[in-house]
């Protein structure tokens, strides 16, 4: 089938490129523009490794043909660190609370994970929980997970204090 | 040596040694999206592989059509058996010595399997070429259920072993019998039954439950035809077995082959088997000469890739009428599905599941194990499981809770009561283990004092007062599980996989500068071993863990081990590291000496360097000796600071633990609520708290899925009805609770740090205080057993046919 | 895992898109959230030959209020309901059964058309509407028409849209004080078990009017009337729940699943009814 024209802004660089519209946009991610952070763990939408941030809203991207992001703003684990390098504080957190043990969901995980805090910044345990239960997990039980997100959570808050 | 000297408190630190909750150095590359995965891997030329499988559990195959797949454009090839069976590769032996069909020849026997591999430019083309082969199916009739595969005139599903009376394992009956297996004194507990006050008889089942680790199956095979050389990047758990498996397979000389397991997404057991899939795509790149990727997708993970559990146990336990237990017996069909290709060490069958005398001192028993083969997935062991340990925890943990109804005995009492004593260790177990340590009085004790027992007790019984009369409609369980496993395979006198004695090993380079690097024939698949076999390695030579590299997965550096899987890396790797660890600081002090003038009997260790006894200023670090031993020409010593360590481990390892499971149960709904769950694990020496967390967390986890939801479950005509996430049970954060985590701890005393290992525990003692729970919440009206999965429906129907639902 | 080819389209207007619909037939499918549609795609249980996104044309995004009526455009995201004050207000049964609809990341994309056009029983917002009473507004190659939720479901995924007709909005009558939706599920995520839809009003102690739908219990959503008739002029106590649930197990038929058998599921049916009516009556007070 014949290929269409895309162009979208993925981690704040424009990007242009041909692609079948049927092609699901975790695959123009990591086959066509070479970003193997988001991963693919289900064929049912469930599981949440493909999870990227689109328009401003975490997508779970097996579910979204390349055709429907044409256009779009795109952020994936590959972007979330700040401008200088520097490791967002949930990428810190994650390390700091064994959020982590395989690390197949956590590209995933961290995506979310960023874009829950940017809608409630200051999230209970149970917030949180809800607010990942579409990233699944087998390795860590979620526990240190929850930890870390909270303990990111905070940092930032203190940051946005520090620099009122 | 100039400058003020830090403390030994801050040497020690400094080092991040044995028991620091170190950071882990996986850390940096997966938080940025930089792992190297398989399915990350792309190479120049890359074709893809994809199959064509079978929609029928049981059917001949009349014939394939291939001409308007080959016809697509972008596709290569499509290989069938006919293509692989000159090279005889149309079947692959497996760990258990059977045969699996890499590609359906004659017939297929499980919905899934590989009866066509397609090689494309892309996974979309290959897509659309699945679809395009049309395959003639004769559908015949189907064996589900184990317990009927040996009935007189149950079909006949392996053809290809028409005729074969002797199996790998021993004499085979029936043309669907793969192996008995039987261990302990028939006679001795026949008669101990025969003669005891109270026999409690149970049928248990553990239902087929898959692994499913979160990255799928999958490798990169590339055939150089220039040089010869093949390469496969995969999702090994054993890179090295499988290097030597393949070399047999396919008469490529073992040094011409090169396998690397890069970054792994979880294992837990799927990924220790060959699949048809690394066959296919060996051989489609030998054909065309270029890489081929396989990478399977998430339904035919679950269909066809190694399931785990589907034991179904017969047991009897006997005890004198104040609850001293006599005597066990089991009895297990075991389900192994179309081919058996159980990952067990080879002497071993059935695994471990002889450890199903558990934590309990009992005198005879006797265990009978038949396999059977149903139109099902191949496999069996996996899953976090020990080898069948899981399987075998379950058996007695349950066993022991219909006792203690049959005794009217609190089920916690009855197992303080024939727990083994400590003064027993080393035990050796009526069916032949012989326990290296353990001190599980005090374990039970902590665990029952930590989540207050009696007082748990007294509440539950407030609550069925609070039943009977309707003023609620929650019913508390309390569940109570004391395991012991048995991991660290193994000792090569009796644990071989296809004839690979099951040592493992450890070798170390320390460079000029003090910094080094260590190989392994292990494997991580997110254990954390580059965090924590350095910091056995810190503890041993004196070196901070942040300066010592641990590499593992590529079978051209790495020293042959057998991999992980079963919990074996700690007892049995980490013993080679800290025993390599040990010849570096044995050729050091003779370094030191000679640097010092003085000789080696005049120096002793002291953390990070080797000081003069009496006169500790006199001193060398082991950087400055490692820089030494490329700068001296020292006599009688080969420059240079690297040793290796080949480890054959004398024995298994048994860690153990206490778990305790409070849930409360909505009658109407048949919901059950995990209140709380509190885990005492005893590991032995513990390298790195955080970690050992971390697997008990994820453990527990997998353990609550196992109870609570998940099956693989058949129907009648051999349809499986969990082939995806719409249906497999895995929880999400929601469904999980909050685990609380403590430790007791008992060294091993045959492992040179003392280590047991842990990664399975949860798994093993887990499912039985979830199951222990939930039948304890109807122990009082009357149940005596009920089969896992605990899910709301199953639940229901026993509180219905218990009359509470009306 | 992949699905099959198609040509996209991205029409700017309503009229574009009812104009490629009836151009192409059944071989074009709308695309709104594409988390009903893509994963059928994705099993190739569904091929289109052309796909329709809808995402372009403005006018069927947002919530806003037309006389007493609430009405949402049909692309509105589960999300943006949750979202939305003006929901929370007018009709807060619909915000409790969204947070209930699978996760985070498909609430983001997952439209209400999509969830009340495709003919899924096992979807929410259905039952939500029969509940409700609410009227579904389309637009077809024919022109425009107003369909009740009552009588637009017909069978499993067969509904009372005819031929190239884009469900457009949503009108949503003023809601009862009282209302719950309750669902038990086996893991968020899941389909229901089985769920049920309530709203209630009540005026001197005594039910004025009610409404029930059960989700997943058929092959379509079901309006459990004799249960809600059940409600009406009681004082909603014991006896009137016992009678109501008995009445909306009595129509329930629901499949034996993994979910569990029949009767279990149909037990269930009948526990949520109980349970959604005490929380309604709770919220009518």
């Amino acid at each position: 089938m014949a290929k269409m024209h895309v162009k979208m802004t993925v981690n704040g660089k424009p990007v242009e490129a041909l692609a079948e519209p049927r092609t699901l946009l975790i695959h123009f991610l990591r086959e066509d523009l070479g970003l193997t952070g988001p991963h693919i763990g289900c064929d049912t939408s469930h599981c949440g490794a493909c999870t990227v941030d689109l328009n401003g809203r975490s997508i779970k991207s097996c579910t979204v043909f390349v055709a429907q992001a044409n256009g779009a703003e795109l952020t994936t684990i590959e972007g979330i660190a700040g401008a200088d390098g520097a490791p967002h504080p949930l990428q810190k957190a994650f390390r700091e609370h064994h959020g982590l043990q395989c690390g197949f969901c956590t590209p995933g995980m961290i995506t979310r994970a960023m874009r829950l805090l940017e809608e409630n910044p200051n999230p209970t345990d149970a917030e949180i929980r809800n607010g990942i239960s579409g990233n699944l997990c087998r390795c860590t039980g979620y526990q240190n997970i929850v930890k870390a997100i909270s303990a990111a959570a905070a940092e930032m808050a203190g940051a946005r204090e520090a620099a009122e | 040596m100039s400058g003020q000297v830090a403390s030994a408190g801050e040497r020690a630190e400094k080092l991040q040694g044995l028991g620091s909750a170190r950071k882990r150095v996986e850390d940096a590359r997966f938080t940025q999206g930089k792992g190297n995965y398989v399915d990350d891997i792309k190479m120049p030329g890359m074709l893809f592989g994809d199959f064509v499988r079978s929609p029928h559990a049981h059917a001949r195959i009349k014939g394939i059509n291939k001409d308007a797949a080959l016809a697509l454009p972008g596709v290569h090839a499509v290989l069938t058996a006919a293509d692989l069976k000159p090279l005889n590769l149309h079947y692959m032996p497996t760990l258990a010595g059977d045969v699996q069909a890499v590609l359906a020849e004659e017939k297929v026997l499980f919905q899934g399997q590989e009866v066509a591999f397609i090689v494309a430019d892309n996974r979309y083309v290959a897509a659309d070429a699945v679809d395009l082969v049309e395959v003639d199916y004769e559908a015949l009739p189907v064996v589900i259920d184990p317990l009927k595969a040996m009935a007189d005139d149950a079909p006949v599903l392996r053809e290809d072993l028409a005729g074969k009376t002797e199996g790998a394992h021993g004499p085979r009956r029936h043309h669907n019998h793969i192996f008995t297996w039987e261990v302990g004194d028939a006679e001795a507990t026949g008669e101990a039954i025969g003669r005891a006050d109270v026999v409690a008889r149970e049928f248990i089942s553990y239902q087929r439950v898959h692994p499913c680790p979160l990255e799928t199956c999958g490798c990169v095979a590339s055939m150089d035809k220039v040089n010869g050389q093949l390469t496969v990047w995969g999702t090994f758990q054993a890179p090295h077995a499988v290097r030597t498996v393949a070399s047999l397979i396919s008469n490529i000389p073992e040094h011409k082959i090169r396998i690397v397991s890069p970054d792994i997404g979880g294992g837990f057991g799927n990924k220790v088997g060959v699949y048809p899939g690394y066959i296919c795509a060996i051989v489609a790149s030998i054909v065309t000469g270029v890489p081929i990727k396989w990478v399977e997708d998430r339904i035919e993970n679950l269909s066809a890739t190694a399931f785990a559990r589907d034991y179904h146990m017969t047991g009897e336990i006997a005890a004198t009428s104040d609850g001293t237990i006599t005597a066990l017996k089991a009895h297990v069909i075991a389900d192994h599905g179309a081919f058996d290709s159980c990952a067990d060490p080879t002497r071993f069958p059935a695994g471990f599941f002889s450890i199903c005398t558990g934590s309990y001192d009992i005198p005879v028993a006797h265990v009978t194990v038949d396999g059977v083969y149903t139109n099902k997935a191949p496999g069996g062991v996996a899953y976090r499981c020990s080898f069948r340990v899981t399987e075998a925890s379950y058996f007695i943990e349950r066993m022991i809770d219909v006792l203690a109804r049959k005794l009217d005995m609190d089920p916690a009492e009855l197992r303080l009561k024939n727990l083994i004593a400590k003064n027993r260790f080393p035990y050796t177990s009526a069916l032949g283990w012989e326990y290296d340590s353990g001190d599980y009085d005090t374990a039970m004790k902590k665990a029952l004092g930590a989540v207050g027992y009696d007082a748990l007790r007294a509440e539950q019984k407030a609550n069925r007062e609070a039943f009977a009369k309707g003023e609620t409609r929650s019913l508390m369980g309390i569940g109570v599980a004391f395991f012991t496993e048995i991991v660290g395979a193994g000792p090569i006198k009796n644990c071989d996989i296809l004839g690979l004695g099951m040592f493992d090993s450890c070798e170390i380079r320390i460079h000029p500068t003090g910094s080094a690097i260590a190989r392994l024939g292990t494997i991580s698949q997110g254990q954390g071993h580059a965090t924590t076999f350095a910091q056995i390695l810190a503890t041993e030579i004196g070196i901070p863990a942040e300066n010592i590299t641990i590499e593992e997965g590529d079978t051209d550096t790495a020293p042959y081990g057998l991999g992980t899987y079963g919990s074996r890396s700690t007892p049995v790797a980490g013993a080679a590291t800290a025993m390599a660890g040990r010849k570096i600081r044995a050729k050091a002090q003779m370094i030191a000496a000679y640097l010092l003038e003085v000789h080696e009997g005049d120096l002793e260790w002291d953390i990070d360097r080797f000081q003069v006894k009496g006169a500790p200023e006199r001193c060398k670090t082991m950087a400055e000796i490692a820089f030494a031993s490329y700068n001296q020409a020292i006599p009688g010593l080969e420059p240079g600071l690297e040793a290796v360590s080949y480890y054959d481990p004398p024995n298994m390892t048994y860690p153990f633990g206490a778990y305790i499971c409070v849930v409360d149960i909505d009658i109407d709904t048949g919901v059950t609520s995990i209140r709380r769950f509190y885990a005492l694990d005893d590991c032995g020496t513990r390298i790195n708290p955080m970690i050992i967390e971390g697997q008990v967390h994820g453990g527990l986890t997998e353990a609550l899925a196992i109870a609570m939801g998940q099956e693989l479950a058949y129907d009648e005509g051999g349809n499986l009805g969990q082939s995806s996430f719409l249906d497999y049970f895995l929880p999400t954060a929601v469904e999980t609770p909050v685990w609380e985590t403590d430790h007791t701890v008992t060294p091993s005393p045959h492992h040179p740090i003392g280590a047991k290992g842990v990664g399975e525990s949860p798994n093993v003692g887990g499912v039985s205080a979830f199951s222990n729970a939930v039948n304890d919440a109807f122990a009082h009206l009357g149940l005596i057993h009920t089969q896992m999965p605990h899910d709301h429906w199953r639940v229901w129907k026993t509180a219905e046919r218990l009359g509470l639902t009306a | 895992m992949i699905p099959g080819a198609f040509e996209y389209h991205r029409p700017t207007s309503l009229d574009e898109a009812i104009g490629i619909m009836a151009d192409k037939g059944d071989t074009a499918r709308v695309l709104a959230g594409g988390h009903s549609l893509i994963p059928m795609m994705k099993l190739r249980l569904a091929m289109p030959e052309h796909i329709v996104d809808l995402q372009a044309i403005d006018q069927l995004n947002g919530i806003s209020e037309d006389g007493g009526s609430v009405v949402m455009g049909a692309t509105t995201t589960q999300a943006e309901i949750i979202a939305s004050d003006l929901i929370a207000r007018a009709c807060p049964l619909i915000i409790e059964a969204a947070t209930q609809i699978a996760d985070p990341q498909v609430r983001a994309c997952g439209t209400i058309g999509g969830n009340l056009a495709n003919g899924d029983p096992a979807n929410d917002m259905p039952a939500v509407m029969l509940a409700l009473n609410a009227e579904y507004r389309v637009r077809g190659p024919e022109g425009e028409r107003r369909i009740a939720a009552r009588d637009f479901y017909e069978g499993t995924f067969i509904t009372a849209l005819g031929e190239g007709e884009i469900l457009v909005a949503i009108h949503l009558p003023p809601s009862p004080a009282g209302y719950a939706y309750t669902k038990q599920k086996r893991k968020v995520g899941d389909y229901a078990t089985a769920a049920a839809a309530v709203v209630l009003a009540m005026q001197g102690g005594k039910c004025s009017k009610a409404a029930i739908a059960l989700t997943n219990v058929g092959d379509t959503p079901l309006l459990a009337s004799a249960a809600a008739a059940a409600l009406v002029g009681t004082a909603v106590d014991a006896a009137a729940i016992d009678a109501a649930a008995e009445a909306a197990m009595s129509i329930a038929r629901p499949v034996a699943d993994g979910r569990g058998p029949s009767d279990f599921r149909t037990h269930i049916a009948g526990v949520m009814t109980r349970r959604a009516i005490e929380t309604a009556r709770g919220r009518a007070a």
